[in-house]
């Protein structure tokens, strides 16, 4: 076949069942793809060649014996490395966590396991997910295959990157502000974060527990919906996991490729749009807007005017919730141990102090530093509780905004990928980069990223979002994949078709 | 404005369990400074009636059925301790050298 690297997650699925191709022989053209351009992208921190491949020919005997165990069974996949991976280092991108290997799998992990899919490795991310460049990680930034100088976004900065250079054609991604769809806008790829509950989040390492969620990274949006359906619904291990059946994701994949919208109400939220917004971000997500128009959709200005607070409410509720899941890493039962220098029989706290001054990162102290403060006694009532009100004001202005329109549109990420370095040691302007992703996960509703076009100025990436209310995670995957499709056709082509190929670069 | 001096970061850090050399101190908490004053302005948004959301979807008593189920065996929970001893974590003295 032609190189399997190049085609989608549901094609390869074809190719599978029509007997065209192997598992085993996908995942070796991946684990070579990966051999070729991952010492330029650095998407993973672990490769696992041996047991994607001992999991490749399981599939195929499964294929052979007409048993397969999904639509997906056989096509491989990448794993963030903030999941929990039987026999298979788990590190959060972080020191502490160095050479971990988990006892246990999370619930996505096995759901991808039972349903035949060979896990490639694990993919690179800011330490404990904090982040929106990758550059917070303990093991070196992963570099943007549009432009190796350049951020790939973050936190899940590995898992874009890595479908983005066709080392991967899924990819398992975690969303706390925007770690799934910021990185899907500056690689020119799709990723979807599900409605809070909609995924499993038992055996993902704890970010912030109200926020985080897992969801698909890809680069259609058919194939998010496919994975989306495979480690979705409801998981007695989580007790935040909805107790109810997921919508007919793929199905509205496919009703959406139809590319006919009558009907549809889109809702363009001001606050999200014009200032802060790189000139060419803005200018392809007007166009889209208007490729959609052109389908038969409705579109009205909505206003959400606790949106602006959002970012000031999102860095009060994380950084309160992290530093009390982080307390874990206490250098006890799991992870690095260091031993302060110069004191004879440490104690177990003198132990603790140490091992957290060594094993975290700058980005994850000030978090947790900054965590400790809003919880204080005094400042309590003055920042977290307030911040947890103004959370209900804004999913107060979702629900208003939802009564004028189905789904809420508005671009992804404020500008494209910037400059490796350039923000890493300003934690402000890198907190900015998720300034229109973080209401979904302050409301808990769906969201979805695809790929808008290229920015004039540029000529890099840009993503355009579409949320809608909580459970109506169909809603996102008809209106995207109705995007893709008018946009596909417009450039006559998926849009990485048009970013540099890597393996001849670095060969 | 909130403000938030090199002893108040010094003093966060020690309760967090983490120990921040002078270094770390004099870059992080300018840091945290700017950031906190930029996170002020929530303090004044939402009214006194508002009730507070702790998390997106309102869940209650979610319990499961109490029965036996497998979980982690011993080697399996040590497997990632940095010390063992006798199949329990052995730890740092957790007393004063007087206890």
């Amino acid at each position: 076949m032609s190189d399997p690297t190049r085609r989608t997650a549901a094609e390869l699925a074809d190719a599978l069942a029509s007997g065209e191709t192997s598992s085993v022989e996908l995942t070796r053209a991946h684990l070579d793809r990966i051999a070729a351009v991952d010492g330029d992208v650095h998407a993973f921190l672990q490769v696992d060649a041996e047991g994607a491949l001992a999991a490749a020919r399981a599939s195929d005997e499964r294929r052979a014996a007409g048993t397969p165990a999904s639509v997906l069974d056989g096509v491989p996949i990448a794993v963030k490395d903030v999941l929990a991976t039987e026999g298979l280092p788990t590190t959060c991108g972080s020191r502490i966590l160095e050479g971990w290997v988990p006892p246990y799998d999370a619930t996505v992990v096995a759901r991808l396991r039972q349903a035949g899919l060979p896990i490639l490795g694990k993919t690179n991310m800011d330490e404990f997910a904090m982040g929106s460049s990758t550059e917070h990680s303990a093991y070196g930034p992963t570099h943007n295959p549009w432009d190796l100088s350049r951020i790939p976004g973050g936190s899940g900065g590995g898992s874009a990157a890595a479908v983005a250079a066709f080392e991967a054609p899924l990819a398992i991604g975690t969303d706390t502000g925007g770690s799934i769809r910021q990185p899907g806008a500056v690689t020119g790829t799709v990723g979807v974060k599900p409605t809070y509950g909609g995924v499993s989040r038992y055996g993902l390492v704890s970010l912030a527990n109200s926020l985080d969620q897992a969801g698909p990274v890809t680069r259609t949006v058919l194939d998010a919906a496919l994975l989306h359906e495979v480690v979705g619904g409801h998981d007695p291990l989580d007790s935040t996991s909805i107790d109810q059946p997921l919508p007919a994701l793929v199905e509205a994949a496919r009703q959406g490729a139809s590319g006919d919208l009558s009907g549809v109400r889109l809702g363009v939220v001001k606050e999200l749009t014009g200032e802060g917004y790189q000139a060419g971000v803005q200018q392809r997500f007007d166009e889209a807007v208007q490729l959609l128009v052109g389908a038969g959709a409705e579109v009205v200005e909505v206003s959400c005017p606790t949106f602006v607070h959002a970012l000031a409410t999102y860095y009060l509720i994380l950084p309160a919730e992290a530093s009390s899941n982080l307390a874990r890493f206490d250098a006890m039962r799991y992870g690095l141990r260091v031993y302060p220098d110069g004191v004879d029989a440490p104690s177990a706290e003198e132990v603790m102090r140490a091992t957290r001054d060594v094993g975290f990162g700058d980005e994850v102290k000030r978090r947790i530093i900054l965590g400790t403060y809003a919880l204080s006694s005094g400042y309590y009532d003055a920042y977290y509780g307030q911040a947890q009100k103004v959370r209900t004001l804004v999913g107060r202005d979702f629900a208003t905004a939802f009564e004028k329109a189905d789904v809420l549109l508005s671009p992804t990420a404020p500008t494209t990928a910037f400059k490796i370095g350039e923000k890493v040691d300003d934690p402000l302007a890198m907190y900015l980069n998720d300034l229109a992703t973080i209401p979904a996960n302050l409301a808990g509703v769906p969201g979805i990223s695809v790929p808008s076009g290229l920015a004039d100025e540029d000529g890099l990436p840009t993503g355009l979002q579409v949320l809608a209310p909580a459970t109506a995670d169909d809603r996102v995957y008809r209106i995207g994949a109705a995007a893709e499709r008018l946009l596909l056709e417009k450039w006559g082509g998926p849009l990485l078709d048009r970013a540099p190929d890597l393996a001849g670069a670095s060969a | 404005m909130p403000d938030i001096t090199r002893e108040e970061v010094a003093h966060l850090a020690d309760l967090a369990r983490i120990d921040l050399s002078d270094a770390e101190l004099d870059h992080l908490a300018p840091q945290l400074a700017v950031i906190l004053d930029s996170i002020a302005s929530i303090s004044e948004v939402a009214a006194e009636d508002v009730p507070p959301t702790s998390h997106p979807l309102p869940l209650t008593n979610v319990f499961r059925e109490d029965v036996h189920r497998p979980g982690l065996t011993a080697e399996q929970a040590l497997s990632g301790a940095p010390a063992v001893e006798e199949q329990r974590f052995a730890v740092p003295r957790i007393l004063g050298e007087e206890g």
